[in-house]
């Protein structure tokens, strides 16, 4: 395996058992905030697989939420299901919001850039209106599931845990689709949508299924979300700030990278969750928000973690340099630069390039 | 000889401008054919109608005698027409490898066996695949590339590039736009010996340049496009006799016979 490879694998198995071990502080406010981080991290890498790796940037992923939350919501109302199924119904929840993504994509995905984040938002505002106004959803009063009959101190675990399944599923699936033939595909379309068409790549099919797989991922959060919170409401199912959150921890990563949402969801969310709660005025914490986004978009357009990834690359070489020179002449340029042979670039050819770029 | 690339009274205008008007060309199966004319006389056009880039007003494309207008450009492609753009499009963030793997999808699933049982997340490029695709990097002379992003890839290298990954599909015909322009002259004669060799091995090209010691020098036969009409075919010392040539790029001369 390349470091790369190694140093990826070590973060999330890092992660992984730091998640594991959180819950074991049996403290309810660290496991209330613990979900939402993981919903946040499932959503952003979902959000990435499709916006990230096609550059197609989606402002309507609040619809798949919205819906998985509704699903779960009706069917919660109508069946009265307060056992240990509930959990059976993220799939559920899932597999209507793929259904959703399936007209919103073969719509929204005629048009490109501008045009196609202009049509996710009306999308969505159309889904948050019909929240409000059908009678079946429960108008502005929303829907409020069945009293489940938990030991309040324990309420979070399942919910905790069932998150965190998610968010690392989402994120083996997105380490998946890169290096696949399919995730090849989209990072195609994301330089050169008609070269990729010329080349025989059937763009719109390909991106219609990364947007499903997206919405699924997304849709299941959502059913999660509805028996965590106990409650469906147009507001907070269809929130425009849900796109603005996920799009930016995205970008703050590193935008179209592997790593990148879940560290930028690792960094934002737990503000948030602060903000919410210790910043009285709600306001506040959202001009905050944007004033972040303005910074990472002006200083930092790709991310932390490939400019951070450069500049490592770039400070390593010129040690090497530095270290190689009293050596002799004889290591020259060679050992500064990346060896790219043949033999190499099996190894190499669709992982990350060879200079310093971090996925 | 056969015919294996055909338009038949191919119009297209855009808005006013009248970019293609009744043109019609052959290319004949293992030539090279070069399509020269001033700016704007409509080659590139052509080659949009061709590979699906455009819809025609009216007339039509065959290849070999089928029928493949106004094809989407994948399905064009399938059907082996291959292209390069002028200005040279290559995927900026992936490595030249995997530029060549993406190219190469077709031939790989033609022998991977049918449809929906396939593995979606098998990693692309086999080995088999990697291995033609070095083979080819090495025969346009930019294998040592093959792990570098192709952002930072020279003009001409990116030129190299996307000729290579035209020709990992196999095409049977490759359309060639401007493969000369903007390339210092040792990378120019690299070009073109790779164009000869190819063509020994069967493949059609056509090919649209400037350069017209490049074109006469290469291609077998040669069509002058002005005003998006062919005004005249033939060998190339032929049509650098032509009169009609001279025409279509400098304008109709006051007084054409006393000159020699």
């Amino acid at each position: 395996m390349r470091p790369a490879t190694i140093w990826r694998v070590v973060g999330l198995v890092l992660l992984v058992a730091a998640a594991a071990v959180i819950p074991l502080a049996k403290n309810v406010t660290v496991t209330h905030v613990g979900v939402f981080v993981l919903l946040y991290v499932g959503s952003a890498v979902a959000w990435n697989i499709f916006s990230g790796f096609t550059g197609y940037i989606s402002l309507g992923a609040a619809v798949f939420f919205g819906v998985g939350v509704y699903t779960v919501a009706l069917l919660s109302k109508h069946l009265n299901l307060v056992g240990g199924v509930v959990f059976a119904l993220y799939p559920v929840a899932g597999l209507v919001a793929a259904a959703v993504a399936v007209p919103f994509g073969l719509v929204a995905l005629r048009v490109r850039r501008h045009t196609f984040v202009v049509v996710t938002i009306a999308v969505f505002f159309i889904f948050q209106l019909m929240a409000y106004n059908f009678s079946w959803t429960g108008g502005a009063t929303g829907i409020f599931p069945p009293f489940l009959n938990w030991d309040p101190n324990t309420f979070d675990m399942p919910f905790y845990y069932t998150a965190l399944l998610i968010a690392v599923g989402a994120a083996v699936l997105a380490w998946a689709i890169w290096g696949s033939r399919f995730g090849l595909q989209l990072r195609a379309i994301r330089d050169d949508e008609d070269r990729a068409r010329g080349l025989g790549v059937k763009t719109m099919r390909v991106k219609l299924a990364a947007f499903v797989i997206s919405g699924f991922i997304i849709g299941m959060l959502g059913g999660l979300y509805f028996y965590f919170q106990s409650e469906a409401l147009p507001e907070y199912a269809f929130n425009p700030f849900f796109d603005l959150t996920i799009a930016l921890m995205a970008f703050l990563g590193g935008f179209g990278t592997l790593s990148g949402p879940i560290f930028g969801a690792l960094l934002l969310e737990p503000y948030l969750g602060y903000a919410q709660f210790q910043i009285s005025n709600a306001y506040l914490s959202e001009a905050v928000l944007g004033a972040l986004f303005l910074v990472v978009i002006i200083l930092l357009p790709r991310g932390i973690l490939p400019t951070a990834a450069e500049k490592l690359t770039a400070w390593r070489a010129a040690w090497e340099r530095r270290s190689a020179a009293p050596a002799g002449a004889a290591v020259g340029p060679a050992g500064a630069g990346p060896p790219v042979d043949a033999a190499n670039t099996s190894a190499a050819g669709t992982g990350a390039p060879g200079t310093g770029s971090a996925r | 000889m056969t015919v294996l690339l055909r338009t038949e009274g191919i119009c297209k205008a855009f808005g006013g401008v009248q970019a293609l008007d009744d043109c019609s060309i052959e290319v004949g199966q293992g030539s090279i054919a070069g399509l020269i004319g001033p700016n704007g006389s409509g080659k590139t056009t052509l080659f949009n109608m061709i590979t699906g880039y455009g819809r025609v007003d009216s007339g039509n494309v065959y290849l070999n005698d089928t029928k493949i207008t106004n094809l989407a450009p994948d399905r064009v492609f399938a059907l082996g027409i291959g292209r390069t753009f002028q200005l040279t499009r290559v995927f900026s963030r992936l490595t030249v490898m995997e530029n060549m793997i993406v190219a190469a999808h077709h031939k790989e699933r033609a022998g991977q066996g049918s449809g929906w049982l396939r593995n979606p997340f098998a990693r692309a490029g086999g080995p088999a695949t990697r291995r033609r695709a070095m083979e080819l990097l090495g025969f346009t002379g930019i294998a040592k590339l093959a792990g570098d992003r192709a952002e930072t890839l020279s003009y001409g290298q990116r030129k190299l590039l996307e000729l290579s990954y035209v020709l990992i599909a196999e095409p049977e015909i490759i359309l060639l736009d401007e493969p000369a322009g903007g390339v210092n002259p040792t990378l120019i004669g690299t070009i073109s010996d790779r164009i000869r060799e190819l063509n020994r091995q069967g493949t059609t090209f056509l090919i649209v340049e400037h350069n017209m010691e490049f074109v006469m020098g290469l291609c077998d036969q040669v069509t002058v496009l002005d005003n998006g009409n062919p005004v005249v075919t033939g060998p190339p010392d032929v049509i650098r006799n032509d009169h009609r040539v001279l025409d279509a790029y400098l304008g109709i001369a006051e007084e054409d016979d006393d000159a020699a």
